[in-house]
């Protein structure tokens, strides 16, 4: 088996690995003078795996940006509770993902489902047959796992036990997160099948995050004070918006492994990904900023990094799919509807979610799955995947409903499943060792109640210093 | 005119302040605290080894009311700031000399 046969077989998930890997070759036989200043050339397998190893690197560093968003926008009594559950879910949900996560996403001896692949398990398959590709492919899975999994701790915040939040990470990374991977980026998931395209994962990763916090978000009910016996809403103000705003970047810059990574192969396209990600994130900030002045009288900080994480949710599905002025325009929705939805859910709906991770994640994730079939354009998907594979071209590029309707019928699916599926496992959780810690502990505080200590300890009298 | 004192536990904060605004006192005085009677501290740990924290967090509030008032301020505080668990907190009254309006310069109860 070539190195290239090898790739190939290992990133199934993409069909375009391969393609990819031909065009590039091509492309080099075909520019002389390229050849010419070329030394000695990276085998295309050798580069493929470094370019995932890099944007593997940047995701993994998402998950300081969601710890530092969180703690943040909460409260210092909870801050060593927010590291400690932000630590623990990658952690955990490596392990599981390990043990069991990747073989019933990626296994390919499964249904159209759920994977199977019982030589997956474990993971041994990839040193057994040295198939380092393969090893890349997992390291890179396993922090788009971490990342799912890690939205629901911010809805959740301020409240939750830590024993259930650990039973929780670990079922998302073994089980949820996989079966509906497996649909959508499985090489034989139905919605795969089907023509979805959600090109980084803005259904596959942050809806399913963020449909699993809303259910949890329900089950547990809001913090003390949230909101008054009267009805009206009382704002919870969080402790370090520096940090917050720190924890934003580090998602920003996370952001270009998670999109440009998800080409999954060292190739020029990565760079009009870059692009428009870059282009998305920007409008999303510049629009909630613009959104919150017209409203609220101010510009206002948490909200504009919100709008700044709208625009990268948004931009997840169609970043290898759209123009750079379609990448705009769909920031700048994102970074509108993020205002609107975070308002709605706080007010109207009256859920708790202190860092809006319900709106950005799970609504902007659904406008940007939905934006594929708006905006998309056969002519850039083309350029990633193959004339049978790529997608046709959406409403405003004169495609149609056809392509449309298939994100819809993807957006829909998975957020039925993923509610339902996470709210069974968070009731399960609430009948057994109870989801919310007691009212005495949650005005105490998490760090204290759940884990002994203060995180700002040095604010306390006490006999030594 | 007297001062009335009280230490209370910080979330019950709210509530007080609600409850002395119905009585038409309007102004007060907050400070976040530390301290400990009765109830005394609690322990923490820090990478395995146990440490106490006599000191805890309490919200110290002052407010300057007219004699007539006095007892039902402190009824008000007493009830809102009630949790029926160890370190409820106290209050103390205390005279009051003089008061000046620094604004106006008008005195004593009118200053209030």
């Amino acid at each position: 088996m070539t190195m290239g046969n090898k790739i190939l077989s290992v990133f199934r998930r993409h069909r375009r690995i391969g393609l990819m890997a031909l065009v590039g070759a091509v492309f080099m036989a075909a520019s002389p003078m390229r050849a010419d200043e070329a030394v000695a050339a990276l085998p295309q397998g050798t580069a493929d795996i470094l370019w995932l190893f890099i944007g593997a690197v940047l995701v993994f560093f998402m998950q300081a940006g969601f710890a530092m968003v969180e703690a943040g926008l909460t409260r210092a009594k909870n801050a060593s509770n927010i590291m400690m559950k932000n630590l623990m879910d990658f952690s955990l949900g490596a392990i599981f993902y390990w043990g069991i996560g990747y073989a019933i996403m990626y296994g390919e001896s499964g249904s159209s489902f759920m994977g199977w692949d019982s030589s997956y398990l474990f993971m041994n398959a990839a040193t057994d047959g040295q198939d380092f590709a393969l090893s890349a492919a997992w390291f890179f899975q396993v922090v788009f796992a971490a990342t799912a999994a890690t939205i629901v701790s911010g809805a959740m915040a301020e409240r939750t036990k830590f024993i259930s939040y650990v039973a929780y990470s670990i079922m998302i990374s073994a089980i949820l997160y996989p079966i509906t991977g497996h649909w959508i980026w499985g090489s034989d998931g139905w919605l795969s099948s089907m023509g979805m395209r959600d090109f980084a994962g803005s259904t596959v990763v942050h809806s399913v995050g963020a449909w699993a916090a809303l259910a949890g978000a329900i089950l547990i009910g809001p913090r003390l004070g949230k909101y008054t016996s009267d009805g009206k809403v009382k704002p919870i103000a969080g402790h370090n918006l520096p940090i917050a705003a720190l924890g934003v970047f580090i998602l920003w810059f996370g952001w270009f492994g998670f999109n440009a990574g998800s080409t999954l192969a060292a190739v020029d396209g990565l760079a009009h990904v870059s692009v428009t990600t870059a282009l998305a994130a920007s409008a999303g900030a510049v629009a909630a900023m613009i959104t919150t002045w017209i409203w609220f009288g101010k510009p206002d900080l948490s909200m504009s990094l919100n709008g700044t994480l709208a625009g990268l949710v948004g931009i997840t599905a169609p970043c290898a799919s759209v123009s750079t002025g379609s990448a705009v325009i769909i920031g700048l929705v994102a970074g509108f509807l993020v205002v609107v939805s975070c308002v709605f859910v706080d007010t109207k709906l009256k859920i708790d979610d202190p860092v809006g991770a319900i709106s950005v994640h799970g609504v902007c994730g659904a406008w940007g799955t939905l934006a594929v079939g708006l905006f998309g354009q056969h002519s850039i998907d083309v350029l990633f995947w193959d004339e049978k594979t790529a997608i046709k071209d959406g409403l405003f590029f004169g495609g149609g409903f056809g392509q449309l309707w298939t994100q819809l019928i993807g957006i829909v699916a998975v957020f039925a499943f993923a509610f339902c599926v996470a709210f069974a496992i968070f009731y399960l959780i609430k009948i057994t060792v109870g989801l919310r810690v007691t009212e005495e502990e949650e005005l105490k505080g998490l760090d204290v109640g759940e884990h002994g200590h203060e995180s700002y300890p040095d604010f306390t009298l006490n006999e030594e210093f | 005119m007297k001062m009335i004192m009280a230490i209370i536990k910080p979330f019950k904060l709210e509530a007080v302040k609600d409850a002395l605004a119905d009585i038409q006192i309007e102004g007060m005085t907050v400070s976040e605290v530390k301290g400990f009677g009765r109830q005394k501290g609690h322990t923490e740990i820090y990478r395995g080894s146990e440490y106490t924290v006599d000191f805890l967090p309490k919200c110290e509030i002052m407010v300057a009311v007219p004699e007539e008032k006095v007892s039902a301020a402190v009824t008000a505080i007493t009830e809102a700031a009630r949790t029926g668990k160890i370190g409820d907190g106290k209050i103390f009254v205390l005279p009051i000399e003089t008061a000046v309006r620094i604004r106006t310069n008008e005195d004593g109860e009118e200053a209030l």
